[in-house]
């Protein structure tokens, strides 16, 4: 054999398409950019092709590469490029816990420690029953409720052990944890209230 | 123009030119990896910094217009920090290995490292290993050695316009790779090793045969197709060792085909080395001596009308000259170099040439090709059709086969009946040509090699007068020849005398039993079988079909063994020179046919390769002016006539196998079994399109 | 402090409507049109005499940046964009985020505004990929804003055609450099482009563009509404208006706070984030802009001034107005080292002194954390930040690089110290 092409692993699927539905996603976010200029639209192609599939196998990416006209490589480059598109199987809830020096100094070697008691997975690994997947991803910009986890779409903030461990036993029990700020906090006002904006009705979250 | 100081010497350039360009016009040399002139500017590997006064950080001079006024440090402490730093990053994850790198001794990290970079190194963590990575047969991947400076997939993308190299990943990750890790489908695949400054990609084939210090390099002029690209033949001993493309911004600018660059194991297999005689039907070892007496025995007793000549795709114009002038003073008038069947009218030159030059296609502004696949026929002629569409507002048409071209085109039809539609103004592209100011035509060997060549090549000249393609300053019909022989062929006369029989009548005269012998000067695409009871003398330099059916053979010298001129598509005669000897027995061609003239009596008057010269410059203007471009005027040429409706076919079916050497050669058939087996991965399903 | 009725993001913290109705009684989308009326010229001028400067991150004046645009006797036939850097990645950031997901509108009026001071007819917020509730709330709030005519064609009456679209990226620091976002929107890895050209001449797919964040695109409509003077007043010389803090790190209570330009570190840290823990005298560190921008230790930060100006005379920057605090307990080289990791992982790789140099530093780095090193590698680290610095195409170099040198410059002992401790602990006991 010559031409050596390198296998793709035996669990990717050899065709792939959207569905109906995404497909119909995918026409209408080419519509956002001028004519000729549907390539903008990849990222959005990838996002939906692993929201569609779990992860992005190679027959997507050239599935995605027929659709915008452009060369598989260059697909691939990008999918290679963003963190965010994964390229092999993942758990039911990935999370990405930040690792950058905000969260690390409130404690994001706790929240990994946390997850791997509760979850058994360290940084990389997924949890024996295939639930949760750990990936240390640099900073998710929530850093004043830090330290933070992306599960999937949504942000957990404000974490300690406890309530890490808390929301991992609710999403392990099928049940959806509340995501933002686990401690009681709305959003990035100063833990017990908001100390600016008293003055306008309504903006620090006390009733004035 | 833009005035500017450059290292305190004023300069004046023109606008738009880079600072780094601007270096080098007042011989500044700027070290540099990334940048390339034929390439886009990627300025990522940051060697070229310099110091331009009032700008806060140092530039890179690949990247940087000039602007008037530009105070520009090129050799300061500043700017040789810089260097240094670059140098530094550039080795600290690259492998000490030059000692077995086929880079080493021609290695531009090497050289700039010795004159720009620190002399030891300051970086003590590990290395970082890149897996090797699958390009096909032709280029070899040392990854560990990339200094990602992105030459490789610039040139994919833009020159070669297959866009299958990449680089994945990023930050220290980041790897060039092909899509998945395929063999290029380029036919240019090897000037990519030529591309990279380092180690990383280099020839596959040339692995580990030699030290670039240890070869002995000659400058000559490839015959693989009939570009006529310069060529730089580099050998050890008596062996070709590699061949690279040499600069020629008229012909190939500097690149190679892969057929051109690793055809040379060719040249050592198959070879013809002793002259050899059929005894009792089987060819037998024999001296010269005794294989002109074989010739001679059976000429003799022949009349001119019963013997005949045909030229093969690789022979040069001096021995083509002479055997002319041999089989004249035979009184054979039964000559043809055109062993494909091409209809090319003796006629005019212009009816053979690529009159409006191949750096004419730079100016022309649309373009009509007619029975050629340049991407096969002649992949550096493409790359060059490519940059032109590539610089916008080209429009092409193609009547033809549907391939790949690598650039858009309009597809207009199979056949001469677009043809006839685009002559007559019936076809949408007559108005797009109309509206040109410079209108070419490529008609290729596809649309002459037919029956009705003739009439084809008529109505090709037909629609360049009525498209305005001829005028004063520009002749924008171009004949596209796949064989280095043809137009030396041509310019020499190599066609039927008065009443003398074509190729046609040749093979029906051999078939019938009137032809009683053959002269196959290297002539090996002919149908064998039609040859009859013919008496076949065989000259050339490989073991193909023509020795295979000869009753003596001469063995001659390949393109790389011997000093002799051929003439390119464009009717630019080149010489090239003996890179190495011809094996064994083997001779230089002309002076075979001269011994041979000898041994039968009619002594031709050369002796000497200055006076073989001659008798091609009174064969044709091409001949008196060397490495230049003598025009062809213009004048009625082709037949009036019926065409037939069958689609026009690309005489290059494989472009890896298309004559004796490259049929012998293993690297040609790795390339070939690659392509059918690239074919076959992509007839299984992947992906589904949409 | 600042008083509430100079903020300009009253629903900071969300509590109110994010909705159209409650941007309304907000005081958004108040007289836009009438902005958008006085023209291109106008409203350039209007940011300018504010003295606005980027608050992405650089602080180039806004007005100034904006009016690079080719203005309308000057046009050629291309399309102008407007693009919104909405990929909030700097370490220690989180301002975008609170206006899109609790102020959308603020941003969305503010797109209308700009993009017509640009002569733009199209607005991307690329936002990055992370942000996915942010981004389907910005959509919702487009969506509004197309509903009521407030964007698309004659948008809010105005006579200006305006579209606007959200983009998301998908994980990449790079694609928040104006020229890795553009190439990322195009549909290609997020590498930066080489300057000359500069987006205001080839941006977006060739054409002019102007790529500007969120901020500062949702505080001009507010300018225009009270006028430039007014936000010019506040803070100081040069370094004018509010400004989003984000205070993070060893603090009592992080959070984001609205705050006039120039406030005291000091101030900033006791008034809104309840003070570092264990009190200000316990504080070591503060990265004050962002991880990109060199720390400052307690000493200068007892009198720091946060804005542009004081910062860079502090030899940091305002950067982001990221405060990061750290107090003793911290090991401040591994809290560098860890910011190493960070460029490292980012580094987009296009160029050589950024692809090889941040994980050469980030190796240097961890050794330094265990003292696994010789005294002399401090200044060779030194002098690889330096040969990185300046060197490469755009700026993720000199951010790798800077809070090395701020570490080394104010944290020299603490190298030396560990050094010579791993070298005393490994050495062998000698013989009494």
């Amino acid at each position: 054999m010559s031409a050596k092409i390198t296998p793709i692993s035996a669990d990717e699927p050899r065709v792939w398409a959207f569905t109906p539905e995404n497909r119909a996603k995918v026409d209408a976010a080419i519509k956002k950019y001028p004519a000729g200029r549907q390539a903008s639209a990849v990222l959005f192609c990838l996002d939906t092709a692993q929201r569609q599939h779990g992860w992005v196998p190679q027959a997507a990416i050239e599935h995605i590469a027929a659709i915008l006209g452009m060369a598989p490589i260059r697909v691939t480059e990008v999918a290679s490029f963003f963190t965010m598109i994964n390229r092999k199987p993942v758990g039911k809830y990935l999370l990405q816990v930040c690792g950058t020096t905000p969260c690390w100094l409130r404690g994001s070697d706790e929240v990994f420690a946390a997850i791997k008691e509760e979850t058994g997975a360290g940084k990389g690994e997924t949890s024996a029953d295939g639930l949760f997947t750990v990936m240390e991803v640099e900073c998710l910009g929530a850093c004043v409720n830090a330290p933070v986890v992306q599960v999937n779409d949504d942000f957990f903030e404000d974490l300690d052990k406890d309530n890490l461990k808390a929301a991992l036993r609710k999403l392990k029990a099928g049940e959806q944890p509340k995501p933002g700020p686990q401690n009681g906090r709305h959003a990035s006002e100063p833990a017990g209230g908001a100390l600016t904006l008293k003055s306008i009705a309504g903006s620090s979250g006390v009733q004035s | 123009m833009a005035k500017l100081t450059i290292d305190g010497k004023p300069v004046e350039v023109p606008n738009g030119m880079t600072v780094l360009q601007a270096c080098q016009t007042i011989g500044v040399e700027i070290p540099h990896f990334c940048y390339h002139e034929r390439l886009s500017i990627a300025g990522n590997c940051r060697m070229c910094l310099v110091e331009v006064e009032k700008m806060p950080k140092p530039v890179a001079s690949c990247a940087q217009p000039v602007m008037d006024g530009m105070v520009v440090h090129t050799d300061n402490d500043k700017v040789k920090k810089a260097r240094k730093g670059v140098m530094e990053f550039l080795l600290i994850n690259h492998p000490l290995d030059c000692p077995i790198c086929d880079q080493g001794g021609e290695c531009d990290l090497q050289d700039q490292a010795m004159a720009y970079g620190y002399d030891r190194s300051r970086y003590h963590e590990n290395k970082r290993a890149v897996d090797e990575k699958f390009m096909g047969p032709l280029v070899k991947t040392v990854m560990t050695r990339c200094i990602h400076c992105t030459r490789c997939v610039r040139f994919a993308t833009e020159v070669a316009g297959v866009e299958e190299i990449g680089a994945l990943n990023r930050g220290e990750h980041m790897e060039i790779t092909t899509y998945l890790e395929r063999s290029l489908t380029s036919e240019l695949s090897g000037n990519v090793v030529d591309l990279c400054p380092v180690g990383a990609l280099t020839s596959k084939p040339y692995a580990f045969t030699a030290r670039s210090w240890e070869l002995r390099k000659t400058e000559s002029i490839d015959a693989m197709d009939a570009l006529g690209a310069n060529v730089r033949i580099d050998a050890r001993g008596n062996e070709v060792m590699r061949i690279l493309p040499r600069l020629a911004d008229d012909i190939n600018e500097e690149w190679l085909s892969d057929k051109s660059r690793y055809v040379y194991d060719g040249l050592k297999r198959q070879r013809l080395d002793t002259p050899y005689v059929r005894r009792d039907g089987k060819l037998a070892p024999a001296s010269w001596g005794e294989a002109f007496a074989a010739i001679a025995a059976q000429a003799k007793s022949l009349g001119g009308d019963q013997m005949a000549a045909i030229a093969g795709d690789l022979a040069d114009c001096e021995s083509m000259a002479l055997l002319k002038d041999l089989m004249t003073s035979l009184g054979c008038r039964n000559l043809d170099c055109r062993q494909d069947g091409a209809k090319l009218d003796p006629a005019q030159r212009a009816a053979w040439l690529f009159n409006s030059t191949i750096a004419g296609i730079d100016q022309a502004d649309a373009l009509v090709l007619i029975g050629a696949n340049p991407r096969k026929e002649a992949p550096v002629l493409n790359a060059r059709i490519r940059k032109r569409w590539l610089a916008g507002k080209f429009p092409v048409g193609v009547i033809g086969e549907r391939a790949d071209l690598t650039y858009a085109y309009d597809y207009l039809g199979a056949g001469p009946n677009t043809l006839q539609d685009l002559v007559d103004g019936k076809s949408r592209f007559a108005e797009t040509l109309r509206k040109a100011q410079r209108p070419m035509l490529i008609v290729g060997q596809g649309a002459l090699a037919r029956k009705d060549g003739a009439a084809v090549l008529a109505a090709a000249r037909r629609l360049a007068e009525a498209a305005g393609m001829v005028k004063d300053g520009w002749n924008g019909f171009n004949v596209l020849h796949t064989a280095a022989a043809r137009v030396g062929g041509m310019e020499v006369g190599f066609v039927p005398g008065q009443s003398g029989r074509d190729l046609e009548g040749i093979l029906a005269g051999a078939e019938s039993g009137a032809i009683k012998l053959v002269y196959l000067l290297g002539a090996d695409e002919i149908d064998m079988k039609r040859l009859g009871r013919a008496f076949v003398v065989y000259q050339g330099h490989h073991g193909d079909a023509g020795a295979n059916r000869a009753d003596v053979i001469l063995p001659g010298a390949a393109y790389t063994e011997k000093a002799a001129t051929y003439v390119n598509t464009e009717g630019r005669a080149q010489r090239t020179k003996l890179a190495v000897f011809p094996p064994g027995e083997a001779r230089e061609d002309w002076t075979i046919v001269r011994a041979l003239s000898e041994a039968l009596g009619h002594t031709l008057p050369y002796d000497t390769p200055s006076a073989v010269r001659t008798c091609l410059t009174a064969k044709s203007p091409a001949f008196g002016a060397l490495d230049r471009i003598v025009p062809a005027s213009w004048g009625p040429f082709g037949a009036e006539g019926p065409m037939d409706a069958a689609p026009f076919k690309s005489p290059v079916a494989n472009f890896y196998m298309t004559d004796p050497i490259s049929r012998a050669s293993h690297v040609m058939a790795q390339c070939t079994a690659m392509r059918r087996d690239l074919a076959a991965a992509d007839a299984a399903p992947t992906g589904t399109g949409s | 402090m600042l008083d509430d009725k100079d903020r300009i993001f009253t629903n900071l913290y969300g509590f109110q409507d994010w909705r159209l109705a409650g941007a309304r009684k907000r005081g958004d989308w108040d007289g836009t049109a009438g902005f958008v009326k006085q023209g291109r010229a106008w409203i350039v001028q209007q940011v300018k005499d504010s003295g606005l400067r980027g608050r992405g991150g650089a602080g180039f004046p806004a007005g100034l940046k904006w009016s690079f645009m080719p203005p309308d006797d000057k046009r050629d036939g291309r399309p102008h964009y407007l693009v919104v850097n909405a990929d909030e990645s700097e370490p220690g950031t989180c301002k975008d985020r609170d206006i899109m997901r609790h102020d959308p509108h603020k941003l969305v009026e503010g797109c209308l505004i700009a993009g017509a001071a640009m002569g733009a007819n199209t607005g991307y917020i690329y936002i990055r990929g992370e942000f996915v509730n942010e981004a389907r709330r910005l959509e919702q709030a487009i969506a509004e804003a197309y509903d009521a005519g407030l964007v698309g064609k004659n948008a809010a009456g105005s006579g200006w055609d305006f579209d606007l679209y959200v983009h998301r990226g998908a994980g990449a620091y790079i694609c928040g450099e104006e020229t890795g976002l553009l190439e990322s929107l195009e549909g290609r890895k997020g590498q930066p482009r080489l300057k000359p050209p500069f987006p205001a001449n080839a941006g977006l797919y060739g054409c002019p563009t102007t790529v500007t964040n969120v901020e500062t695109v949702a505080v001009v409509p507010t300018i225009l509404r009270r006028g430039a003077a007014w936000f010019a007043k506040i803070g100081r010389e040069r370094n004018t208006g509010t400004k989003l803090f984000c205070i993070s790190g060893h603090v009592n209570k992080p959070c984001n706070v609205e705050e006039a330009m120039g406030i005291p570190l000091k101030e900033l840290v006791e008034k809104h984030a309840g003070g570092v823990r264990g009190g200000w005298d316990n504080l070591l560190a503060v990265i004050p802009g962002g991880s990109s921008v060199p720390l400052l230790p307690k000493e200068i930060c007892d009198t720091q001034l946060m804005d542009f100006d004081s910062l860079a005379a502090a030899k940091s920057g305002l950067g982001t107005a990221a405060v990061i605090v750290m107090d003793k307990s911290t090991d401040v080289v591994k809290a560098i080292a860890r910011l190493s990791k960070f460029y490292m992982h980012e580094s987009c790789g296009q160029c050589t002194p950024c692809r090889e140099g941040t994980g050469w530093m980030w190796r240097v780095m961890e050794r330094l954390v265990a003292g696994n090193a010789e005294i002399e590698e401090i200044d060779m680290l030194h002098d690889v930040t330096k040969q990185v610095e300046g060197h490469t195409i755009c700026a993720l170099g000199d951010a790798a690089a800077w809070p090395i040198q701020g570490l080394i410059r104010h944290f020299r002992p603490e190298l030396e110290r560990r050094i010579l401790a791993r070298k005393t602990s490994a050495a062998p006991a000698k013989a009494a």
